[in-house]
């Protein structure tokens, strides 16, 4: 458990030094966090259906999901992903620790540190913008609290899936295509284009059971108050419990995998 | 004239060595495919919420966003060589082409030619056919000219923003995230009407990204609906050639670049 403290801990430390490129991401979030709340400014404004959630509510969860961006499992661990290719990889089975579980750590590193840097500008922004596409801060401190634990399991669920990218490249080598499929699915269904309240009520079933509501929705309506605080325990389960799943279905691929491993020479 | 034969050529050798990988092309195809479907689906979700936006149907969106992503996915094939330039400033390749007795920019489309676009140039047609379709317009021989010639128009206009976004790597080898933004943000944007949006975005693309000449004004003409938004008839039928002015502008501004190079070196 040491070991694996001090590799976040190593991972981190390197990580928060690649301010330039946040500074990039952050920019770059910016801008489509504002088109998206421009189109959704012109959806909310030009009918006056009943929706389940408000435009406010809307636009501080589109914010909220630009700013974590970083913290969804949108790509995998390139270094790791260049040592499977270069077939490098198999230096890290001599490692004396489960592989799985230094990945995990890395992964935990990776989504916690550029998000760190990224989301605190980007949150500042969208508070300071004018009132029709500024975000809102949570009406108490126990949204937040709220906010904070489901964010918590958001991350947890999110490195597992991270992992689950590392370990197709294994079986596809560029894992370009499912990479990017998988990245599509994420931000959908995670309710980053879309908020997932506005979904169509069927389908929206359909996506509270699926972990990729635990990567935006739960947190963002947590920071809105859509969901109350006493609702917290049953919702961090429900994210516990997903990670839980993936970490052991992702456990189980990787060991088999291993046993097999053909590595190209040179 | 002998240099479009040697274009060719450079497309023909690339297209033959992609395909060499046969299993590897459709999957890449198929992926990029179900990528642009997936983001569609967020399109759908908010029309199905909201019934309209500013008055326009799904149908009606379904035509600018073909239009758009048909336009984006040629670009992205034929301009391949612009879009990964800074690499070939970084690695010294730049220097070789300038040795070379053709020009620079006829060298660099015919660097990389990537068919695998197609699934996106696929998924918006599938939406193009299906929205003209369901929209019942009264289809002339002009309308048809007009709806190629605001793909076409569409397509310089992305290409010419790559080869400024190429351009800008003369005076900054680092890979320029942000600029990114422009060409992927305005594909964002310019899939639905500009009418949905404030005022002063829809002067920007207008006047700065006249993204809204080859898609908003064209795409009003077909549908019929110029005169409720108060543009004269004449604008729409001519506006797409804004698309050629700026790409040949963006040349012209690469050519001062191109005179400006300093060799990295390496």
């Amino acid at each position: 458990m040491k070991a694996f403290l001090s590799i976040i801990k190593i991972r981190f430390n390197l990580l928060l030094q690649y301010r330039i490129a946040a500074f990039a991401g952050a920019v770059t979030q910016f801008f489509f966090g504002t088109i998206m709340v421009m189109v959704l400014y012109g959806f909310y404004s030009s009918s006056g259906v009943e929706t389940p959630i408000n435009y406010k509510s809307a636009i501080t969860y589109i914010w909220i999901g630009q700013a974590m961006l970083g913290m969804l499992p949108w790509n995998g661990d390139s270094e790791i992903q260049n040592l499977i290719r270069t077939g490098n990889v198999t230096y890290e089975l001599i490692r004396p620790m489960n592989l799985y579980n230094y990945w995990f750590a890395r992964a935990f590193a990776l989504r916690t540190a550029p998000t760190l840097l990224r989301s605190i500008p980007l949150f500042i922004i969208a508070l300071l913008l004018p009132k029709d596409y500024s975000m809102e801060l949570p009406l108490n401190t126990l949204a937040f609290i709220g906010w904070i634990v489901a964010t918590f399991g958001a991350l947890l669920i999110s490195c597992t899936i991270t992992n689950i990218i590392n370990i197709t490249t294994l079986y596809s080598i560029s894992g370009d295509g499912i990479q990017r499929l998988l990245s599509s699915i994420v931000t959908l269904f995670s309710g980053m284009i879309v908020p997932l309240p506005l979904f169509p009520d069927k389908l929206k079933q359909l996506l509270n059971y699926l972990p990729f509501s635990g990567l935006v929705d739960i947190p963002a309506r947590f920071f809105t108050g859509e969901i109350l605080i006493n609702q917290l325990p049953k919702y961090f389960l429900f994210q516990c419990s997903w990670a839980l799943v993936i970490y052991i279905i992702g456990q189980w691929i990787l060991n088999r995998k291993i046993k097999d491993l053909i590595v190209q020479g040179g | 004239m002998e240099s479009i034969r040697l274009y060719f050529k450079y497309i023909k050798l690339n297209i033959e060595s992609q395909l060499q990988y046969k299993a590897s092309f459709i999957m890449m195809s198929v992926g990029h495919f179900l990528i642009t479907f997936i983001e569609f689906l967020g399109i759908w979700v908010l029309f199905e919420r909201f019934g309209n936006i500013r008055g326009f149907t799904f149908e009606e969106a379904a035509l600018f966003y073909g239009i758009v992503h048909i336009a984006f996915a040629i670009t992205e094939g034929w301009t391949r060589g612009f879009d990964i330039f800074p690499r070939l400033v970084r690695s010294g390749d730049f220097d070789r082409i300038l040795l070379r007795p053709r020009t620079t920019v006829l060298q660099i489309l015919g660097h990389d030619f990537q068919i695998m676009r197609i699934g996106r140039l696929f998924q918006g047609l599938v939406v193009l056919i299906w929205a003209v379709f369901k929209l019942n317009i009264r289809w002339t021989l002009g309308k048809t000219l007009l709806l190629i010639g605001s793909i076409l128009g569409g397509n310089f206009l992305f290409s010419g923003l790559i080869v400024l976004q190429a351009t800008l790597s003369f005076w900054s080898v680092q890979s320029l995230e942000i600029v990114n933004s422009f060409t992927y943000g305005g594909v964002q944007a310019a899939q639905y009407p500009i009418s949905i949006y404030k005022p002063w975005f829809r002067k920007i693309l207008i006047y700065i990204i006249p993204l809204a000449t080859v898609n908003y004004f064209p795409a009003l003409n077909i549908l019929e609906k110029s005169q409720l938004f108060n543009y004269p008839i004449w604008l729409g039928w001519i506006s797409p050639l804004i698309g050629l002015v700026f790409f040949i502008f963006s040349l012209l501004v690469w050519q001062l670049g191109v005179r400006y190079y300093t060799s990295t070196g390496s």
